[in-house]
């Protein structure tokens, strides 16, 4: 077998006596989805915060490409090859939508330090920009200000940014939240085709989604995995259903 | 409602208008004050790139500004005693040339900035706040004391440092020069905004997150506007100095620290011309009203507080609301 892309070893947190993450280990190998399900507060967001940055696990982990990351900022694991999306959109809200992608083009390509030129007259960075923003469907919309965009649109631009790092495994938290059927429709498409250019670890409440989209799943229950496998082996799993489907769906 | 173009050209033009009215009129007074505007307009720009692009609320840039001016005190200070300055290695002559002076200003005040920032940067909020004041009071209570230079009596410089080719001792021509600096500022300024640069930076004071999630780190961001910032009050400080023929401690207080941010708030912030439009603002104030009762500024803060409340986007704001886009 091939070495994951991204695998946690033991990933641990609490919040105090909360344990938010209790000795995760996952990977994400080469061309697929891994859904990670799970009842609210389970950990997910957590668990992706530690992968990327954002939060120091008490014990284990991160390995990118066979590289132990855990130690790394969160700007030096996204040039090592982790894109991002946020569950709770983080986007610069007073600018357009081309600006932000044009921030992710930015961020792969080319460094910050220049003081001169438009950065809109880049058209390196505006090219990956507006392919990245068709690919997502928000092209039409490049030059609305986020701030006037509705929610299944930021999540849109959210997954147009991730696009523009061209990253080595995509990590995603809910990226269908709140964009209605026809947009969970179209968001499952792209994200269908795009496990071939790099895995998805994908966190996503929509049941529908992930059963059509997932090569494995992980659900976790109060920070500990309970149970991997493939969609038929979890929706079999009596355990599974107990703790979570049983309730939700 | 007018264009944000249209704006920035009616008030930079107003300035050059009223010096010029100002010379024909015989006026050499109000050229002064409109130098004042011009040199308080510098320290606020540089000031608008941390606090409006950069969203550093700086309670310090009194530091920068008093830096620039003792940079110049010191320098023609020792130009004008005929005696040499000793840097402790070794010893550099004073001098009494602005280009010079300006340079050193900006040099020293962005070395100060490097070095607060990279202190200061670490917190956020209100912290930041009272971090870059307390520096900027050190510098205060320094000066305060450094009986070489002064002392709380500050410094008096007897003739105006000099520019090649021109007479600085002229008003008009010291203020031809102080207006060209502004403009190359607020160039500045413009450039950088829509640069790459300013997007990252615009970017990290939105969404920090954002701005690490995709490689790049805000903190590095933000110390470089920071410096850059920290490098123009610096050079108007010195400009300020020149202007007074005098530095003082008072360069360093708080309320300059405070002054500056107020121009901002009420020209509009993070708005290119938004300083500009503070600084005739507050000058005026202080000129009119300030003759008129010595409570002026319980106006400026009544003003003040109208625009908080009332009009974030200050006068610019209301003059020309911000659209955001482009082709
Ligand atoms: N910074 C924090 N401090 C304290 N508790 C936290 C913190 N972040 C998360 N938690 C708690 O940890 C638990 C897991 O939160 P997390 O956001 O990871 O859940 P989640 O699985 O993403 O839930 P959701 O499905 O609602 O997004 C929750 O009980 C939450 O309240
Ligand atoms: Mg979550």
């Amino acid at each position: 077998m091939t070495e994951p892309i991204l695998e946690t070893r033991g990933l641990t947190k609490s919040f105090g006596a909360l344990v938010a993450g209790d000795d995760i280990s996952i990977d994400l190998r080469k061309g697929e989805i891994h859904a990670i399900i799970g009842p609210n507060g389970a950990g997910k967001s957590t668990l992706i915060q530690m992968i990327c940055g954002g939060l120091k696990p008490d014990a284990g982990q991160v390995r990118l490409m066979g590289r132990d990351v855990t130690g790394d900022s969160t700007a030096s694991r996204a040039r090592a090859g982790l894109g991002r999306t946020f569950q709770i959109s983080a986007l610069a809200m007073e600018n357009s939508v081309l600006q932000n992608a044009m921030l992710g083009a930015m961020g792969a390509l080319d460094h910050p330090w220049r003081f001169w030129r438009p950065v809109l007259a880049r058209s390196d960075l505006r090219d990956r920009a507006e392919a990245c923003l068709d690919r997502a469907g928000l092209l039409e919309l490049r030059s609305r200000r986020v701030a006037d965009l509705s929610h299944g649109e930021r999540r849109q631009l959210e997954l147009a940014v991730a696009l523009t790092l061209q990253p080595r495994a995509f990590v995603m938290d809910e990226p269908m939240a709140g964009l209605g059927a026809g947009g969970s429709a179209r968001m499952t498409e792209v994200l269908d085709a795009l496990r071939a250019e790099a895995p998805i670890l994908l966190v996503e409440h929509d049941m529908d989604a992930v059963f059509a989209l997932a090569d494995r799943i992980s659900v976790l229950v109060y920070g500990r995995v309970i149970a991997t496998g493939s969609v038929g082996e979890i929706r079999a799993n009596a355990a599974v259903r107990e703790a979570y489907l049983g309730e939700d769906a | 409602m007018i264009s944000e173009r249209m704006l920035n050209l009616t008030v930079i033009g107003g300035l050059l208008a009223v010096a010029l009215a100002a010379l024909v009129l015989d006026q050499p007074f109000t050229i002064t004050l409109a130098t004042r505007v011009a040199i308080l307009s510098l320290a606020a720009v540089g000031l608008n790139i941390a606090l409006g692009l950069g969203g550093l609320v700086s309670f310090g840039h009194a530091a920068f500004f008093g830096i620039g001016g003792y940079a110049m005190g010191i320098l023609a200070y020792h130009a004008q005693t005929y005696t040499p300055l000793d840097l402790g290695l070794f010893t550099v002559a004073g001098t009494k040339s602005m280009p010079v002076i300006w340079l050193v200003a900006m040099v020293l005040s962005a070395l100060a900035a490097l070095l607060i920032g990279l202190l200061a940067l670490r917190t956020s909020g209100v912290y930041f706040i009272m971090i870059t004041l307390a520096f900027a009071q050190m510098f205060y209570y320094f000066t305060l004391s450094w009986s070489a230079y002064g002392g709380e009596d500050g410094l008096s410089i007897y003739i105006r440092n000099g520019f090649p080719g021109l007479n600085t001792l002229v008003p008009i021509q010291f203020f031809g020069i102080c207006f060209v600096i502004l403009c190359a500022a607020l160039y500045l300024f413009h450039r950088l905004e829509h640069a790459p640069f300013g997007l990252a930076l615009g970017s990290a004071r939105q969404a920090p997150m954002r701005v690490e999630t995709v490689g790049l780190s805000p903190m590095r961001l933000r110390l470089v506007a920071f410096v850059l910032s920290g490098a123009i009050t610096g050079l108007a400080g010195a400009l300020f100095a020149d202007l007074n023929r005098f530095v003082s401690p008072t360069m360093f207080s708080w309320h300059m620290s405070g002054e500056l941010i107020v121009l901002i708030i009420l020209g509009g912030v993070a708005r290119l011309i938004g300083p500009v439009i503070g600084a005739v603002l507050f000058v005026v104030l202080e000129h009119y009203l300030g003759g008129m009762t010595e409570f002026w500024k319980i106006w400026l803060g009544v003003i003040l507080l109208l625009i908080v409340l009332f009009a974030r986007g200050g006068v610019a704001g209301l003059l020309s609301p911000r659209k955001v886009g482009h082709d």
